[in-house]
């Protein structure tokens, strides 16, 4: 069986990753969420014609949204699967 | 033609279920498809069940009609996707079997808990219900001319033959069918509209902007005060990681690898789903104008069937027509299932009979559930008819975001969380988020015509979502409970290392 030790460590460990691209998505979202109550007229700039920042900030906010969950599900495929696969096999079967 | 489409997905979706049915035997395959779903198809369903009528035609109707402040609205209901990877999906794929409330009573004493838990569980899918029932009847009004009532009995019937027969089996499949239609759809409409702007959607919206002025590219009156736009952003984004009928899909696929990987896909579909949105709506106002929407409907839901007509004739027109019912069934369908599994799986089956029921009668309670809650669903949609209902989707995330993601998060993560601390928090957070809102100005206001409201704020789960966090580590901290720590070894390891 594996050891609760170890399996608390590598769950910590996910967790530590879980928690940092919480952050950023937060970080993301409510940064731009803020500028919309608080700076509307910089969100009005235009950049080009037909693009203003406020449009340029919301599409990138989708995008990283989409990008921080790509990362995580990369991290955990490739070193949390493997790490978790180690400790599962001194489970009971 | 909207008819002959539409009647052309009845029949597929209605064969579909046929071929669940054969499959369908057990509660492992009523409530979780067997958990044989693959990742890429349980990425369509989850979009699926997300993209309901009301972002696809309210989404463009709000862009026609306002400009940027449509995308506000598609930003927070994307942002609540990678916190529930983060956070919820695979320790509730390895703890649960059926239900949410299968990970909150894990370590706990199992009545209390999941009483609790289904009535909060319970009240997130009826204002859910209630919003997406009432769309459809005054969508299918505006777009077939049938009466609403009509309407309504129509969609509750053609839903409980999915749910009923198939299960989640047919209720995913269904899923995966509308929401790769609404995309293929979606996505067609905006390269039509695209093509006369050279392919460039900078020109589209230069165009809304030379037609309505500047504003139309800029934040106008959607977000007002900062705490209120903090408010309605943690509602939007820890309330979806709360959504039964969203949470209920990840037992559908067979691990945690699979949980992980299914709602990356989703949330690439969804936010692909939303930019597209964004270009249909301003495809509308160019091209249809926003004289010509309001008049149709004042809220601006034509928006998106309107374009299609302008830019793709009357076929198109009712292509996208029928996709738009489609989708409003499709999400009934999935809620109602959710709604039964909390019925017989955590009341019937864990309460008042202890977790002692054989299996034929966890059957039979479960389809009588679901006609229970198809009937709901049809009394509710008649019942608020005429309503202004839009804020209960709101309301829904409001207590999804104060009720189940607290009970999840402390159940999971927090060694001494105890019985009366689950049901303290679970209790406080759907009453605060409840009694917030009926104080707030939504109700007050607008619906009753007060001159003030006596909570200031919108959106209640600035208030409600701490509380219940509070309330439940309080009551949790003021009389430990031995046995539930005691589980926490053996709910650890089955949440990290899987079932």
């Amino acid at each position: 069986m594996a050891k609760l030790s170890e399996v608390r460590a590598l769950a910590a460990r996910r967790m530590r990753v879980a928690v940092v691209l919480t952050l950023l998505t937060i970080v993301a979202y409510f940064g731009f969420i803020l500028l919309v109550a608080f700076d509307k007229a910089r969100l009005a700039v235009l950049l080009a014609p037909g693009l203003s920042v406020g449009i340029a900030l919301g599409a990138a906010v989708i995008v990283v949204a989409w990008v921080l969950t790509g990362i995580y599900v990369r991290w955990a495929n490739r070193t949390y699967d493997a790490e978790l696969e180690a400790l599962r096999k001194n489970e009971p079967r | 033609m909207a008819i002959a489409f539409f009647l052309l997905f009845i029949a597929v979706t209605l064969g579909i279920t046929y071929w669940a049915a054969r499959k369908t035997k057990t509660t492992s395959e009523f409530y979780a498809a067997g958990g044989g779903i693959t990742a890429g198809q349980n990425g369509f369903a989850l979009a699926g069940d997300y993209m309901s009528a009301a972002s696809f035609l309210g989404i463009a109707g709000l862009v026609a009609q306002s400009g940027f402040d449509g995308l506000i609205y598609s930003v927070g209901w994307l942002v609540g996707w990678p916190v529930m990877t983060f956070l919820v999906a695979e320790p509730l794929r390895n703890l649960g079997k059926y239900t949410f409330a299968d990970v909150v009573a894990f370590r706990l004493q199992q009545r209390p808990v999941r009483v609790a838990a289904a009535i909060g569980g319970l009240t997130v899918v009826a204002f859910y219900l209630v919003a997406q029932m009432v769309g459809a009847g005054n969508l299918i009004r505006l777009l077939f001319g049938l009466p609403y009532e009509g309407a309504i009995v129509a969609v509750g019937l053609v839903m409980l033959a999915y749910v009923l027969f198939g299960g989640m089996i047919a209720t995913t499949w269904v899923q995966i069918v509308k929401a790769a239609l609404l995309l293929s759809g979606a996505t067609l409409l905006a390269l039509l509209v695209l093509s006369r702007f050279g392919f460039n959607p900078l020109r589209l919206f230069a165009a809304a902007a030379e037609r309505y002025g500047a504003e139309s590219l800029a934040p106008g009156k959607l977000v007002t005060s900062p705490l209120e736009a903090v408010s309605l952003g943690l509602a939007l984004m820890f309330g979806t990681g709360g959504l039964p009928h969203i949470l209920m899909r990840f037992y559908t696929v067979p691990n945690a690898r699979a949980a992980r990987a299914s709602v990356f896909y989703a949330t690439g579909l969804i936010g692909a789903f939303y930019l597209i949105t964004f270009i249909l709506g301003f495809g509308a106002s160019v091209i249809v104008g926003r004289d010509a929407i309001a008049q149709v409907d004042k809220g601006g839901n034509m928006a998106a069937p309107l374009l299609a007509q302008a830019v793709g004739g009357t076929a198109f027109f009712g292509f996208i027509s029928a996709v738009a019912f489609a989708t409003i069934l499709a999400v009934v369908a999935g809620l109602t299932l959710s709604g039964a599994a909390q019925l017989s799986h955590d009341l019937w089956v864990n309460v008042v009979r202890r977790g002692q029921a054989p299996e034929h009668e966890q059957m039979r309670v479960a389809r009588i559930a679901t006609v229970i809650l198809g009937i709901v669903a049809i009394a509710l949609g008649v019942a608020f008819k005429g309503q202004n209902v839009a804020f209960m989707v709101g309301l829904a995330f409001a207590v999804a975001a104060s009720e189940n993601l607290p009970a999840l998060m402390l159940a999971m993560f927090w060694r001494r969380y105890t019985t009366a601390g689950a049901v303290a928090s679970i209790v406080t957070g759907t009453v605060a988020a409840i009694a917030l809102i009926a104080l707030s100005p939504t109700i007050q206001v607008e619906l009753l015509h007060r001159a003030s409201a006596i909570f200031p704020m919108k959106n209640p789960a600035l208030i409600s979502m701490p509380l219940s966090f509070l309330v439940g580590a309080i009551v949790s901290l003021a009389r430990p409970e031995e046995a539930a720590q005691r589980g926490f070894e053996q709910s650890e390891r089955r949440m990290h290392l899987g079932a």
